[in-house]
Parts: C-alpha cells; sequence; structure tokens
C-alpha cells in the first residue's frame, strides 16, 4: 500500500519529500493553507503531529508549535476531523505522527481503525518500540496500515532487522542523535549509516532530523528514497505566514 | 517480544529508538552490580562515610503523648548528608557511572533536593553536572539552586509546559538523546523507564533495611503502620521494601494541594482523577484529561508537585498491598509546625505530608502500636514558602532589610 506508492513514485523522482505539521499550530485554518501549499508544491507526503502536552523526542520549535496547538485547542477529535478533510481533498498519502499515550488513551484498536475509516496510511510514533507495541501492530496490521519505525545511528544491525520486520511502508532514519529541529551534518559519516541501514532491510528509507534545505535533500539522493522536512517548514511559516510554504517546498528542487 | 520492567500492568520501557542502546547497557550493568554481593557492601561502606548511615530512627516521646495513641517514630532521612533521602539514589547510581565509565551526569529536579544531591555526587566522583528545574521551582527553591550553583553544577530554568518537575524530566531526555555516549541520566525518583524504578528503589531500600532492624532493636516488634510521602514515590519506596513480607500496613500520602475536590492538587493513587497512560517513558496512573494531555498539578512541596507516579507503587495501589491518602497544604503546614515545637525537628514540607496523615490516624491505635514516619527530609530548604505560609511578620521585615542593603 504505501510501500508500493513509495516505489512507483520514486520510478519518476529521485527523492521524495515528506513534510510536517503540528495540527492547529497556529490554528486549524492555517494548518489546512499549509497542506494545500505543500501539496500544490509537489511533497508527496505528509505527516500531521497529533500534539502532545510531553512530546520527549522533539526540539523546541516543534515542541512550542506542541504546547500552541494544545493551547488554542487542538484536540484529538478535531484532529480526526481535520486529518479526514485534508486526506479527502488531497491525493498524496497522510500519515498520524503522535505520542504513545494519545493511541492508549484512545485505545490502540479504536485509533487504528479510526485511521482507516478517514483515509490515513501510516503512524509514527517515537516513544512506542515494537517491544511495548503487540497489540498497536496487530491493530495496524488488520487495518493494513503502515507501522512505521525508526533507525537511529546507534541501533545495531540486529535491531535494524528487528524493527524492519515489524515495521511498514518505510523506515525512518534519524540523521543523527539529539531531537527535532537541530543542526546536522550531512557528511560521509552519515553515508556510511545509512549504507547500513540500506542493507539492513528492503523498505525504502526516509531521512529527517535536520533537513532544511535545496543542498541537504541533494546530498540525500541516491542514498535515499524520501527526505523529511520537519521543523524547517514550521520556522518558515512562522516567520513569513502560511503563503510562503508552497514557495519554500519549490526551493527544495 | 521482549517485555521489560512490568509491575502488574504498570511500568515498562517506552524508549525513543535512539535510547534503546544506552539502556541496554544501563540494564545490564545494573543486573550486574545487583548479583555482585561486594557491590551493596561498596555502597554501604560508602554512605557509612560520606553520608550519616545509619541514620537514626528517633522515637518521638512528646508527639506520642500529645495524641496519646500508638508511639510514634521518626526515621530520619533528613540527617543524610544533603539533608534528604535522595543522597542514597545519587551514591547508588554515581558508582554505576564510574563502572560505565561516563564522565557526565545530567538530572532533573523538583525541590531541588535531588538537584543538589547529584552536584554533590559530581563534585565527589569528578564529574560534569547539568541540572534541569522547572522554571517556577526555580523560584520557589532558590537556596537550593544556590547550593547546587557552588557545587559546581550547571542549572538550567526550563520554561517549557508547566515549568515543573514533569518539564525538567522531558529536558533531561532531551539532553540525554543528544549526549549519551558521555552522559548518565540520573533519574531522581522510581519512575520512568526500567531500570529506573527498580534501580531507584534498589538503592532506597537501605531506608527500610535499616528501620525494620532499628526497630525491632528498641522495640523487639514491628510497627502496625509505616508513613512516607509520595511524589515520584522512592522515599516511599524505600521505606515499604523493608516491609514488603512482613503484617505492616504501608501508607502513601500525596500531595492533596489545596484539597481534592478543588481540583488544585497531585493526587494520583488517592483520586478518583488519574487514569493510566503512558508518558515520560514508562506506564502509569497519570493525571490526564480525557485526550491524554497531562494537567497542571499543585502543591506546596514542589517535590510532590507531579503528574505521573512510579509504576510499581501504581501496582500496590491496584493489588491493595498499600494504601494511598492525601494531605491539603493546610494540615501540611500545621504538622509540620506541630512537630518543630514538640519535637525540635524541622521536616521538610514534603515529608510534613507523611506527618500529617500519622497524626489523623495515631490517637486511633493503642498505645502498644507502633507507627514509622519517614521523615525524608529536612525543611529548612523550605524557609521562603514556610515563612509566606506562616505569614511572619519579622522574616518579611529582614527580607526588606536585605533587599535595601542590595539596593533592590
Amino acid at each position: 500500500m504505501l510501500e508500493s506508492y513509495i516505489l512507483k513514485k520514486r520510478q519518476q523522482k529521485d527523492i521524495l519529500l515528506m513534510t510536517h505539521i503540528v495540527m492547529g499550530y497556529p490554528d486549524f485554518e492555517a494548518s489546512y493553507k499549509i497542506v494545500k501549499q505543500m501539496v500544490e508544491a509537489g511533497v508527496d507526503l505528509m505527516e500531521l503531529q497529533i500534539p502532545f502536552s510531553e512530546p520527549m523526542a522533539d526540539g523546541p520549535v516543534i515542541l512550542h508549535a506542541n504546547q500552541k496547538a494544545i493551547e488554542g485547542g487542538s484536540t484529538v477529535l478535531k484532529c480526526f476531523e481535520f486529518a479526514q478533510k485534508v486526506a479527502k481533498d488531497f491525493s498524496i498519502p497522510f500519515l498520524f505522527m503522535s505520542y504513545a499515550n494519545i493511541l492508549y488513551k484512545y485505545g490502540m484498536e479504536q485509533f487504528a481503525d479510526k485511521m482507516a475509516a478517514i483515509n490515513l496510511k501510516g503512524a509514527i510514533v517515537p516513544d512506542l518500540p515494537p517491544e511495548e507495541g503487540k497489540n498497536y501492530i496487530t491493530a495496524m496490521e488488520k487495518n493494513r496500515l503502515a507501522p512505521i519505525y525508526i533507525f537511529s545511528p546507534e541501533t545495531s544491525e540486529n535491531r535494524m532487522s528487528y524493527l524492519s520486520t515489524h515495521g511498514a511502508g518505510f523506515i525512518y532514519c534519524l540523521a543523527r542523535k539529539g531531537v527535532t529541529g537541530k543542526a546536522t551534518s550531512f557528511s560521509n559519516e552519515l553515508t556510511t549509516y545509512l549504507e547500513r541501514c540500506r542493507q539492513a532491510t528492503t523498505l525504502p528509507l526516509a531521512v529527517g532530523f535536520g533537513v532544511k534545505d535545496k543542498a541537504d535533500v541533494d546530498f540525500l539522493k541516491g542514498k535515499a528514497d524520501i527526505a523529511v522536512i520537519g521543523s524547517q517548514t514550521i520556522r518558515v511559516v512562522e516567520a513569513k505566514g502560511p503563503d510562503a510554504a508552497g514557495d519554500f517546498i519549490r526551493s527544495l528542487f | 517480544m521482549k517485555k521489560r520492567g512490568y509491575y502488574g500492568n504498570f511500568g515498562g520501557a517506552f524508549l525513543p529508538e535512539i535510547l534503546i542502546a544506552t539502556f541496554d547497557e544501563l540494564e545490564a550493568q545494573f543486573e550486574k552490580i545487583k548479583q555482585d554481593p561486594k557491590f551493596w557492601d561498596t555502597y554501604v561502606q560508602l554512605m557509612s562515610s560520606y553520608s550519616c548511615r545509619p541514620t537514626p530512627l528517633t522515637f518521638a516521646r512528646n508527639l506520642t503523648n500529645y495524641f496519646g495513641g500508638a508511639k510514634i517514630y521518626i526515621k530520619r532521612e533528613d540527617l543524610n548528608h544533603t539533608g534528604a533521602h535522595k543522597l542514597n539514589n545519587v551514591m547508588g547510581q554515581g558508582l554505576l557511572v564510574q563502572k560505565m565509565g561516563k564522565q557526565r551526569v545530567i538530572a532533573e529536579t523538583g525541590a531541588g533536593q535531588h538537584g543538589v544531591a547529584c552536584a554533590t555526587m559530581a563534585a565527589k566522583f569528578g564529574f560534569d553536572c547539568t541540572i534541569y528545574m522547572g522554571e517556577i521551582d526555580v523560584i520557589r527553591q532558590r537556596p537550593n539552586v544556590f547550593w547546587m550553583e557552588q557545587l559546581g553544577a550547571t542549572v538550567i530554568p526550563v520554561t517549557n509546559g508547566t515549568r515543573i518537575l514533569k518539564d525538567a524530566i522531558n529536558e533531561a531526555f532531551r539532553d540525554w538523546v543528544s549526549n549519551m555516549d558521555t552522559t548518565h541520566y540520573v533519574l531522581g525518583t522510581a519512575c520512568g523507564p526500567h531500570p529506573f524504578p527498580e534501580m531507584v528503589t534498589y538503592f532506597q531500600s537501605i531506608i527500610g533495611q535499616e528501620a525494620r532492624k532499628q526497630i525491632l532493636e528498641i522495640e523487639g516488634k514491628l510497627p502496625k503502620r509505616v508513613y512516607a510521602c509520595v511524589g515520584g514515590g522512592s522515599n516511599a519506596m524505600g521505606l515499604f521494601s523493608g516491609f514488603l513480607n512482613d503484617p505492616v500496613e504501608l501508607v502513601g500520602v500525596e500531595a492533596g494541594g489545596k484539597g481534592l475536590a478543588s481540583g488544585l492538587h497531585a493526587s494520583r493513587l488517592s483520586s478518583d482523577d488519574a487514569s493510566p497512560g503512558v508518558a515520560q517513558g514508562y506506564k502509569t496512573y497519570f493525571l490526564q484529561d480525557d485526550d491524554g494531555q497531562m494537567k497542571e498539578t499543585h502543591s506546596i512541596s514542589a517535590g510532590l508537585d507531579y503528574v505521573g507516579v512510579s509504576p510499581i507503587l501504581a501496582d500496590m495501589h491496584d493489588k491493595g498491598l498499600a494504601r494511598f491518602e492525601s494531605a491539603t497544604d493546610e494540615k501540611v503546614i500545621a504538622a509540620l509546625k506541630l512537630t518543630m515545637q514538640k519535637e525540635g525537628i524541622i521536616p521538610a514540607l514534603e515529608s510534613s505530608h507523611a506527618f500529617a496523615q500519622a497524626f489523623e490516624e495515631a490517637p486511633q491505635l493503642s498505645k502498644d502500636e507502633i507507627i514509622i514516619i519517614n521523615q525524608s527530609g529536612r525543611g529548612d530548604k523550605d524557609i521562603f514558602t514556610v515563612a509566606d505560609a506562616l505569614d511572619d511578620p519579622k522574616w518579611k521585615k529582614f527580607i526588606k532589610t536585605k533587599a535595601e542593603e542590595y539596593h533592590a
């Protein structure tokens, strides 16, 4: 499903682009405008983050967006309504990103059923490793949704294969240690690590954390299938407003 | 699939991938020291030479007479070096850091007691030290911030979220995922991902081991009940550990804040306001809304002002192995005042919660029954908060004069 979409798209493009928004930041109207701009500018996939009060893996930019979204009244229910609308209005695949507690409180099965019902394709839940996510994996599989797992530079080969067995869609490779939105050096070290990732899985590879401009995206061509732009789009929207999102995306090609 | 660190339905290790290898190493090292009988001896030796272990078990004769019920004993963790039970945990983890060959430690702190203890340990062992502390707690606990900095630690005020203990924990994790090669995160309480709840309990169990031995020596019998305040739950787990296989009732006392009905409290186990959830790497009862967003908590004591609670205590709660109560800010201040006046002992605001509940129950017990209260820390750190609560005019005058001296 998600994987075959990625493989098909890759026949037309050197690298695909995935972007990230926090739903309800700065508000839902702006969120919709950002999605529209990005899809029209040629983004291939999008992560829709359901905000959480304790986003442990996120750095200052996305952390701030999470807090503001919650303060502004971004509830799980409103996020579902928003996701349903964008998935209906735009033809690219949309994924949820959130933290384990949001799914746990909603109920793992109910959450996956809901995702399928509103036509979402997969989810990234950074604090739910397979060891703790048995119900989640089962529920996602039942609905033919992709549980997306993460490789880090610290992940051993053994664990990479283990994660690959439980994952679907693609693997999200962290370009470096740390949290989202900090600088990354695009170096030989990163190339070697991505070769290691490629060896460990047949799933497509997405690379995120610190990817911010055309040079970074170009660097990843031939080494990965998807470049993930997270914090940088939020920074651009904060500085120039939602209407700047499209031009920013076009500057990456 | 290997599931680790579960206590009934609670605990686990909900870790971001980047920390998996770090936790594998930590767990392996902890298993190794648990198997090594020499390690515990080294630890006890360190605690008896660098700190005041065993800490005394004090008979509170005047309080006992005043209430006319059970004999009241106080376990004096306030006499531990740095003035609280926190040192037990940090010295244990410090020895572990040495074994792992890391050079830097980081920690979160609420009341600042764990931060001071950690900065002390870092100074003694020669580690670099960074302490994360919620901005609100920095204001509430200025004297501890002063000491942490004097001890050579860098104190970073956390301005995210509710700006208290849970936010400091998140920020410490964010540091750790960037620096785990050189750095160990000295988590201060029996919460967080496995092996922390078990490991912190292991080091704190020295409290319960001593207390059990001491009461048998003094009284020749076990207490009827033991009381401990519960923030994250490390001092409670420490005391309870000594009596798990005995016919002793374990009573945990949470922060009742302005009363359970007001919603302004930090009572996870003694109110109906909390529900099971997953955050900060583990599963337990959290004070959260229906979406799973964490709520603001309230307590007069920074150290009990926390949304989650030890998964071990959550399990004991569900299984009825311990009883959980709450004490309001008002009752806590009254208990603190009474303890000072009757015994010449100044418990921390956190510990005063345990005193408040024990004072409610002591008169109902008979004179041949015994209770032990864990005085987890000393109260002089709370001088600003307590002076405010008592509305002491002489203190206010002193502060004004002092400010004038600084030309403020």
